[in-house]
């Protein structure tokens, strides 16, 4: 498509989404704008990472994948099966190859039942092998997550701490062979060391499992460190997407930057950056016209105010939607 | 030296000195010791950083100073509040200091502000319950303090419900709360946990404007390295109740003895580091305080313990700075401490070439 230069129709994709729109009714005909026209793709293997402040519409986006909610508009197109298209008995079945990993580990594991049991349902559910290889597999993945089968037998989710609950959670979404994990905040629940575990579990697993993963954070740090490629959000929209070495060292979107200035650095040499912007996001009911970000942005003029910004490649697999990026666009001659 | 003003108040020196602090909680499963032998001291108009993780006794040691804690909990030591011991048998009524004196900003505005009460209400409540003030004085007193913590509008705002704002404004709100009676000590306790980076930069330089305006103290309690980096003079890291580390920050951080301050660090991802930089974890979790090992509280999760770190608990010792003291048998630096880090080191390429 060509308002989606960013789109990599050359790759093996096991997720595209294209012009995904999701927005929520309220009283008087009036509706929240989450998610306003965001198109990306994943590739097999691939970790993208979505970074944005709270209320950017990256959690709905990743919920939008899972058809839940259903999107207003758009496509979704998982492993060349169209979602948005499929009937409830199809879509439960699709649903078994992505699997969802949130942020609260305690409340996503059912407090009354034994974690062993909550781990075996989904085999269950969907009747996969037999009894044994089904207890098999089950302790296998426990074992493969740092949890020992036998205490999970016994145990209830209160007697594990946040980070092994997260381990067990998961362990839950990997129990059917998924082609694709989303994971809305896993980590920012957990304390920095347990933190780090679990960021290392996950790309353990990614690589012996050949996952591939939509990684939604708000730690600019945490999300540069495991993805591949990192698209950045504010209020519904795609402001830049880019590999994260190159976008973290050369933000083209003045939020971008914005963003990477916030961030505390755990190091008092470096002194102190004075705060960037002033303000917090508007809201999502009646968002600005043209760009999203300009009542906030500093290089601010006349035409962000009317029009929106399309994306555009200002370095090889750098895209980004501003009219005015803080990179020069370099001419790509082939 | 500590000089007095006229009312009463450490204007310069020390405000505050904790020695030795035990805070211990009755539980059903036997006594927990949350803060265990805490000494400390803070100068009028600095900042410390109280780093460690959940459970680490962070948030009780600074309830515990304020005295707000549950009944089941027990205090021993000394903490000194200018001239008056606050645990002595002669302790002042703790609401007296409350809000004038000391107070506090916690971590979640929205369960810490009243839903039902407008914000112009919460604020003025203090001014006129210590201070006496009149209710259109505080009424006036409110909306210049929502005009110090910057929130826009203070005329209208005033008059809202908590709901009605952001989490941002909310923290604002609290932090306008917590001055509203001029407090000689604030304490933040995670105040920016539940703020999104942009706000939580905000905020941070917001309680540092005011403490400088305000000649004020702060202690900053958190998780974050990150935060206490940029924000205060001192840092204090706790482990299973203990000060396990305390030295002025640029003095930690360009020469940290613990190695618990270390692996803290270096499990935290970067923004000057590449992409799939494998992460320093910290294996196992933070001691069960029930239950706390003998010797050293981190030797079970430590790569450099030793048999003496299983036995024996180490006492906080002072390194080459006078205001650096550590808490451990075979600190960084140590020759022990270089023995176990090339071993660890070939054992590895030993394991990569395999």
């Amino acid at each position: 498509m060509s308002d989606a230069p960013h789109l990599r129709p050359d790759i093996d994709a096991v997720l595209r989404v294209r012009d995904l729109v999701v927005e929520f009714p309220m009283k008087r005909g009036r509706r929240v704008h989450a998610v306003s026209g965001i198109s990306f793709d994943v590739a097999r293997g691939e970790t993208l990472g979505i970074v944005g402040e709270s209320g950017c519409g990256k959690s709905t986006t990743g919920r939008a994948i899972m058809q839940m909610p259903r999107p207003t508009s758009g496509s979704i197109e998982f492993e060349s099966t169209e979602l948005t298209a499929l009937g409830k008995r199809e879509l439960r079945e699709a649903r078994t190859r992505v699997q969802m990993i949130f942020q609260d580990p305690i409340s996503s594991l059912n407090p009354r039942r034994r974690v062993r049991d909550s781990v075996l349902d989904p085999l269950d559910i969907w009747n996969r092998g037999t009894v044994e290889e089904r207890a098999t597999r089950v302790d296998k993945t426990l074992e493969e997550v740092g949890i020992d089968p036998q205490r999970a037998h016994d145990s209830r989710p209160h007697e594990f701490s946040g980070g092994q609950c997260q381990r067990i959670a998961i362990a839950r979404a990997l129990v059917l062979d998924p082609t694709l994990i989303i994971c809305d905040e896993p980590v920012s629940a957990l304390d920095v060391s347990v933190q780090a575990q679990v960021l290392n579990l996950l790309e353990d697993l990614k690589a012996a499992h050949g996952l591939t993963m939509i990684f939604i954070a708000h730690d600019l740090a945490v999300v540069k460190n495991i993805s591949d490629r990192v698209a950045v959000m504010y209020l519904g929209r795609l402001c830049e997407i880019a590999d994260p070495d190159r976008l973290y060292d050369r933000p083209a979107h003045p939020y971008t930057r914005v963003l990477l200035d916030s961030v505390p650095v755990p190091d008092p040499s470096l002194g102190r950056a004075t705060t960037a912007i002033t303000g917090e996001p508007p809201s999502p009911i009646s968002p600005p016209t043209g760009c999203r970000f300009h009542p906030r942005c500093p290089a601010v003029d006349e035409r962000c105010r009317v029009e929106v910004p399309e994306m555009t490649e200002i370095e090889p697999g750098h895209h980004v939607a501003c009219h005015h990026p803080l990179v020069t666009p370099v001419t790509i001659s082939s | 030296m500590t000089s007095l003003q006229t009312d009463g108040r450490v204007a310069d020196g020390r405000l505050l000195t904790v020695e030795d602090l035990r805070t211990t909680f009755a539980t059903e499963r036997g006594p927990v010791c949350a803060v265990d032998g805490v000494s400390l001291t803070l100068d009028r108009g600095q900042a410390l950083g109280i780093v460690g993780e959940s459970g680490s006794g962070k948030t009780v040691l600074s309830r515990s100073i304020m005295g707000l804690l549950p009944s089941t909990a027990r205090r021993e030591g000394n903490i000194w509040f200018g001239d008056q011991d606050l645990l002595g048998p002669n302790a002042p009524d703790m609401s007296r200091l409350w809000g004038r004196e000391m107070s506090m900003v916690f971590q979640n505005p929205m369960v810490s502000l009243n839903p039902v009460m407008r914000i112009g209400e919460q604020i003025a409540e203090p001014l006129r319950i210590h201070l006496g003030m009149s209710r259109r004085d505080a009424k006036a007193t409110a909306i210049r303090l929502l005009r110090d913590v910057r929130i826009p509008e203070p005329d209208r705002r005033v008059d809202q419900y908590p709901h009605e704002l952001s989490g941002g404004m909310r923290q604002r709100v609290m932090i306008a709360i917590a001055l509203a009676c001029g407090p000689t000590l604030l304490f933040a306790d995670e105040p920016t946990t539940a703020l999104d980076v942009t706000v939580q930069a905000q905020i941070l330089e917001l309680i540092a404007e005011q403490r400088a305006e305000r000649n004020m103290s702060v202690v900053l309690v958190t998780h974050d390295l990150g935060v206490v980096a940029g924000h205060t003079d001192v840092i204090a890291v706790m482990y299973g109740g203990r000060l396990v580390e305390i030295a002025p920050t640029k003095v930690l951080f360009s020469q940290m003895r613990m190695p618990y301050t270390e692996a803290l660090l270096q499990s935290i991802p970067r923004l000057d580091q590449k992409s799939h930089t494998r992460l320093n974890a910290i294996p196992g979790r933070p001691p069960d305080l029930h239950d706390p090992p003998r010797g050293c509280a981190f030797a079970p999760r430590c790569a450099f313990v030793r048999d003496r770190c299983r036995e024996e608990a180490p006492p906080l010792a002072t390194a080459e700075n006078p205001d650096h003291k550590f808490a451990c048998w075979y600190p960084v630096g140590s020759p022990e401490y270089h023995e176990t880090k090339e071993r660890i080191s070939a054992g590895l390429e030993i394991g990569s070439t395999s």
